[in-house]
């Protein structure tokens, strides 16, 4: 199959395209992951963007985006495909007297009764893909296993059925929120990818794409204001969506350039607890 | 290049960072596909085939720089075999030393008074211009550091000795100086603030500049590998609580954080499982249809068994502080795991501390009033283990049920004092579980006045804790 990226720069022009500002890191990682044809486990804190990225390299490369969202119970019915048991029973049912078992069971563990999750249809698709298994994290060690086969072969074995190999191979990317250490085995299979808080420049430039109607003046001033507060010891960092809420907020009312009273007023749009409300507010001489 | 890489895998190795095979070979197509003379593109291609840790990020970068650091087009050396790169590098430093002071011939910078450096380099850093910094931490390294080639002499002395020769002290407060004047009056509190940060980053950023410049040097000088062997430093997980430095203590509370979630997840996880709760329905039909509908394999859905109590027990004496700090954090990230979380420090007396948690919801904060505040000084504030047991045992003994975990925290150096080890032994006659944690290595263990075996008999464990490794392997048994 031949590369979908020339080059790390269009990978960062690509996605710049779409609305997604990247760093270096994100757009490298990026095209390894196409060139070798690896999964990307992206790791971060929360509202960096991680899922965003998965979208925005479908719409930038014109792939249809398969999620999985992982939870915590999450199993192979879900993930990967179920027999329609609905459907069978009764099939089962109206043949009750006339077929043999064998010839039943040959025929309710067929095509028409397989019903596709989000894994199995990922590989299956003619079209091309892009692959989200969101927070990954949230399912048990042992479903991690369950994706392995997945993650290293393109393919997938159905006991009824047989081996299903992928028709082409699709960008994957797994976010995880690491709220446990995932297995060994699964790290080893994919490119590692930490997405911090952007640098300064790229936070201004996402509020700058993201927001309607702001002016640079404030956009700048909010990234200043979201790097100097990132820097304190809070119980939660302003995330990059917090920073996109606040900014809307401030457009919202009106403001070009943000004062110390007009700060104050809005900054529980971007911290969340009372305690890190009123350090920040003290910390920046604003309360 | 090859050469380069398997030894840059093997520092990387050596500095504890767990890389297969596997991932050694990721790494070599990996680069194969990157344009060699594309630095960062280089850095993270390795970072992410051999990086699966971002705990692990910063020891990659110290390797990644002294291996890497000659090649690059920005520092005119070229990709030669090795030898090349260091000779170019000598000479360079060897025209330098024999300028001496500014006086010599050639090049733009070497001309320049101090003063005048220092006005280029106030400019630089006014502008943020980043291009600038670069070229003048490499002049000021030329000229203050005094590097000589085989001089057994660490990094840290010649950056103190360029530093010195800059006052970057005084730089921002002159920055900022130099603002008001540009705006042409006073600043808001806010703009003061913000403006202070902003150059306080580019003088940050100007430190690292000259950092690399000598660790350049450096390692032109004596070779990668033994570069690499002196600036070797525990990963974040390794790190002992008791001899951390300011900036280790800084990143090993951020290792902190995502491993208070990270246990807290497993805790509740691992609560979940095990016994069997009601029957799942739809996943009991599921799997009848491989029995022809008939629902021979009941499943079932799991039940969520009651939360435990914990009582934590810290000595706070200035021996480990540092580490009962962290255990406290922990143990408090973990509180809603648990259906009570009861604290008590102790020194020679011992205070219940429990409120100051709930009171404020930031941890540093309650345990900075924990250390100033709490009732923990009986006689002369040295540690007695025995009398704080005594008095835990009379005021709060009763309130110990079969629901509660106990941990005790200490290196039980308890100055040659009474020992009181029964209270322990009747503490785990009525507690579900007793456990002792001990930051001291083991090996010093019951040596001199320490009793911790002592009071360890009647525990169901004394664990050796000494850095985030060891304190997480504990608690992920603890549930
Ligand atoms: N680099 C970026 N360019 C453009 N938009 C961004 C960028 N980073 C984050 N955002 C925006 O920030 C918001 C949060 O992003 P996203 O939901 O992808 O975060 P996340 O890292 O997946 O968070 P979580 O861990 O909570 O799932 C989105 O609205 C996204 O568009
Ligand atoms: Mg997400």
């Amino acid at each position: 199959m031949a590369p979908r990226f020339d080059s790390v720069q269009q990978v960062r022009d690509g996605l710049k395209a779409v609305n997604y500002l990247a760093d270096d890191g994100i757009a490298g990682v990026a095209f390894l992951a196409d060139r070798l044809g690896k999964p990307i486990l992206v790791e971060g804190p929360a509202g960096t963007g991680k899922t965003q990225l998965a979208k925005s390299i479908a719409e930038m490369t014109g792939s249809r985006l398969i999620r999985l969202q992982c939870y915590e119970g999450l199993d192979e019915s879900k993930a990967l495909y179920e027999w329609n048991y609905k459907k069978q029973l009764l099939r089962i049912q109206a043949d009750k007297n006339s077929d043999s078992w064998s010839d039943v069971h040959d025929d309710i563990f067929g095509d028409e009764f397989l019903l596709m999750r989000p894994l199995l249809e990922a590989i299956t698709s003619e079209e091309p893909v892009v692959l989200l298994i969101d927070e990954v994290d949230r399912v048990e060690v042992e479903t991690e296993a369950l994706l392995l086969e997945i993650l290293s072969e393109y393919q997938v074995s159905i006991p009824e059925l047989g081996t299903i190999t992928a028709k082409q191979i699709p960008m994957v990317f797994l976010t995880s929120n690491n709220t446990r250490e995932l297995s060994e085995a699964l790290k080893r299979r994919c490119l590692f990818l930490h997405v911090d808080y952007p640098q300064m420049d790229r936070e201004k430039e996402i509020v700058l794409t993201k927001v309607e109607g702001i002016t640079e003046m404030l956009a700048d001033q909010i990234a200043r204001i979201v790097r100097s507060i990132r820097q304190l010891d809070l119980k939660k960092s302003p995330s990059v969506s917090e920073a996109l809420d606040w900014a809307r907020t401030l457009v919202l009312l009106g403001i070009d350039s943000i004062d110390a009273e007009q700060a104050k007023e809005t900054l529980h749009v971007l911290l969340k607890y009372q305690t890190d409300i009123a350090k920040a507010a003290k910390e920046l001489s604003i309360d | 290049m090859i050469d380069l890489l398997s030894g840059f895998i093997v520092e990387l190795r050596n500095a504890g960072l767990p890389v297969s095979l596997t991932e050694n070979l990721d790494a070599m197509t990996a680069i194969s596909h990157i344009p060699l003379e594309d630095r960062e593109a280089f850095k993270y291609a390795l970072g992410a085939t051999l990086v699966k840790n971002h705990a692990h990020w910063r020891s990659f970068e110290t390797v990644f720089e002294v291996y890497f650091s000659l090649r690059g087009p920005e520092y005119n050396i070229t990709d030669g075999d090795g030898s090349g790169d260091i000779d170019d590098f000598l000479r360079q430093m060897q025209d330098a030393q024999m300028k001496g002071e500014g006086n010599g011939g050639a090049g733009g910078m070497d001309q320049l008074t101090p003063e005048e450096l220092m006005n280029i380099l106030m400019n630089a850093l006014m502008n943020g211009d980043q291009a600038m910094m670069r070229a003048l931490a490499r002049q000021a390294v030329q000229r203050f550091a005094g590097m000589e080639p085989g001089r057994p002499v660490g990094g840290t002395y010649y950056l103190y000795r360029t530093l010195r020769n800059l006052d970057l002290d005084g730089m921002s407060d002159k920055l900022m100086e130099a603002s008001r004047q540009q705006v042409g009056g006073d600043l808001t509190k806010l703009e003061e603030r913000l403006e202070r940060d902003e150059y306080n980053h580019r003088i940050e950023q100007f430190k690292q500049e000259v950092e690399a410049e000598i660790r350049r040097r450096l390692v032109a000088d004596r070779g990668a590998e033994a570069m690499a062997k002196t600036l070797r430093k525990p990963l974040p997980e390794d790190v002992e609580f008791m001899h951390a430095s300011r900036d280790e203590m800084q990143n090993l509370k951020k290792a902190l954080q995502p491993l208070t979630r990270k246990l807290a997840a497993k805790l509740a996880r691992k609560r979940r499982h095990g016994r069997k709760g009601p029957l799942d329905f739809r996943n009991t039909v599921r799997h009848s249809l491989a029995y022809g509908g008939v629902p021979a394999e009941p499943k079932f859905k799991y039940p969520r068994p009651a939360k435990p109590e914990l009582i934590v027990v810290a000595d706070i004496s200035g021996s480990v502080a540092a580490f009962a700090r962290f255990t406290l954090m922990l143990v408090y990230a973990l509180s809603n795991q648990f259906s009570k979380v009861r604290a008590f420090v102790f020194i020679d007396g011992i205070d219940e501390v429990t409120e100051y948690f709930k009171k404020t919801e930031d941890v540093s904060e309650a345990i900075q009033r924990i250390n100033t505040e709490a009732d923990v000084i009986w006689v002369d504030g040295h540690s007695d283990y025995g009398h704080a047991f005594e008095v835990f045992w009379e005021k709060w003994g009763k309130e110990i049920n079969p629901k509660s975990s106990v941990i005790l925290l200490g290196d039980a150096r308890n100055n040659y004092h009474a020992s009181q080890a029964w209270v322990i032994k009747e503490m785990k006659q009525k507690a579900r579980k007793v456990y002792w944690l001990n930051p001291e290595p083991r090996s010093y263990w019951n040596t001199g006045d320490s009793i911790v075996g002592e009071y360890g008999v009647h525990t169901d464990g004394v664990f050796e804790c000494r850095n985030l490794r060891q304190l997480e392997a504990f608690v992920e048994k603890l549930a």
